[in-house]
């Protein structure tokens, strides 16, 4: 197929080879949520045009801009902190997957329809919406007060962005979870397919420990408190019980994803891969 | 054209030799053009209106505008960029450099009075006045959220139809008692 000319401008001397980056913990700490943003946003963006209702439609696309926003802000930080000349362009669609450090809970199927993967059920996406931006907001809380500046100032504008996702997606908890019988057991179901994959929000390591010692941000197990007990609140008010603790441990943020990752990559990075550099 | 306001504008340069009062009235003349500069999702106010402008800066030849965005995906952004160069450049106030400022993060408190009343007029209810930044508010569900008076009727009776709307920074609403739909400015 011959290249769009008219829509696409291509720079000399690109290239479609893979970016390779030297990981030193503090890019890893940051870009662990950069992909966490970046990959949860691409998933949202699915319901482009599928939503339930209109309105629906309109809130998760809208929920997935503001989240490719705060992706691609802290992908430029990203790039600046490794100081090879990296762009958010080049971190976002040239990285091989094991380069990708979000937590893999963003990269399970969102749509019943999602090409590749058996799917799940609307009540997936209200559920993990709501876990997530309860996550981040208890997250972009405490990195407000950064040692690093830049990534404070991220921090102050994603919370007031996190803060209504949460809203949000916490309205539709309490909807479906003390709506009706098919709502509830649905969202139960979709409740108890997600909660293995919490634990690794809190799953403290060294690249935690080091951000905490150089004051970037907390480590990952100083979150749960805050983030238990906002979510026990909302589960109880809609009639859902949280469910028990399992021994499975998910590994995105140690690049090590699920199957589902290479098929999201394929589709995010195809056009960046076949027209390198190219710009709308 | 309007004085500057307290908390949104930098203090003027003390005048006093005939190069401050230059420099006051270049970027004066700056500030004036920045206020025929509409936002291009709302154009009903100007950027200036809006608060995103955070500075006029002189550097020799150069103007400098300092902005900072309203939501962190907004796509208007750039396009806001290319129109504020646009518009100081057109003004002769050339070359313009236009670069962003993420802390303090925008907030909807910094819409001027001027602003709110064009919004109104527009048909856009304005945002409550303290903006919802409660650090530790646990609200996290809020089904039915507070009532926003009707800019058509300004009855108080509305409801809320969606909490995201047409563009990042507006929610769709109701109105009760004349029944039109509204759009309203978010508070952040």
């Amino acid at each position: 197929m011959a290249p769009p000319t008219a829509l696409l401008s291509l720079p000399a001397g690109a290239g479609t080879s893979s970016i390779t980056l030297q990981l030193t913990p503090p890019l890893r700490y940051v870009l662990r949520i950069a992909d966490t943003c970046l990959i949860h946003a691409q998933r949202l963006a699915e319901w482009c045009g599928h939503g339930p209702v209109l309105e629906e439609d309109i809130a998760l696309t809208n929920m997935a801009l503001d989240l490719l926003g705060q992706a691609r802000s802290l992908l430029s930080h990203a790039g600046r902190l490794e100081g090879q000349g990296h762009d958010e362009d080049q971190l976002a669609f040239l990285r091989d997957e094991r380069d990708y450090l979000n937590l893999t809970l963003v990269e399970q199927p969102m749509r019943r329809s999602s090409a590749h993967a058996p799917g799940g059920d609307f009540a997936d996406t209200v559920l993990r919406n709501f876990l997530l931006a309860t996550w981040l907001k208890t997250l972009w809380t405490r990195l407000a007060a950064s040692s690093d500046e830049a990534l404070a100032a991220i921090a102050g504008k994603a919370v007031k962005e996190a803060r209504y996702h949460q809203q949000h997606a916490g309205d539709w908890v309490l909807r479906l979870g003390d709506g009706t019988e098919e709502s509830a057991a649905r969202l139960r179901a979709a409740l108890d397919r997600a909660w293995p994959y919490t634990h690794e929000m809190f799953r403290r390591d060294a690249v935690d420990a080091a951000a905490e010692a150089a004051g970037l941000g907390p480590g990952r197990d100083a979150l749960r408190e805050a983030w238990l007990a906002e979510v026990a609140a909302v589960l109880a008010a809609a009639k859902l019980v949280l469910p028990a603790d399992t021994p499975f441990l998910s590994t995105g943020t140690l690049g090590r994803h699920s199957e589902h990752m290479g098929f999201i990559l394929a589709e995010m990075q195809s056009l960046q891969r076949q027209y390198p550099g190219g710009r709308w | 054209m309007r004085a500057p306001r307290a908390g949104l504008r930098p203090a003027r340069p003390p005048r006093g030799s005939r190069t401050e009062t230059a420099l006051a009235s270049r970027i004066e003349a700056a500030w004036a053009a920045l206020d025929a500069v509409p936002d291009p999702e709302v154009p009903a106010v100007s950027v200036r209106d809006l608060g995103i402008v955070r500075d006029v800066l002189e550097h020799g030849d150069g103007i400098e505008v300092v902005l900072t965005p309203t939501y962190s995906g907004c796509p208007a952004t750039e396009v806001i960029a290319d129109s504020v160069r646009q518009a100081l450049v057109d003004a002769g106030l050339g070359p313009v450099t236009v670069t962003q400022r993420l802390a303090p993060a925008w907030t909807t408190d910094w819409i001027s009075a001027e602003g709110r009343a064009r919004l109104l007029a527009y048909g856009i209810a304005p945002p409550g006045g303290a903006a919802a930044v409660m650090p530790g508010a646990p609200a996290a569900i809020r089904i039915r959220p507070p009532g926003v008076a009707c800019p058509r009727c300004g009855s108080g009776q509305t409801e809320r139809l969606s909490a995201f709307g047409s563009t990042a920074c507006k929610a769709l609403h109701r109105c009760l008692a004349c029944r039109e739909p509204f759009e309203y400015f978010k508070p952040i």
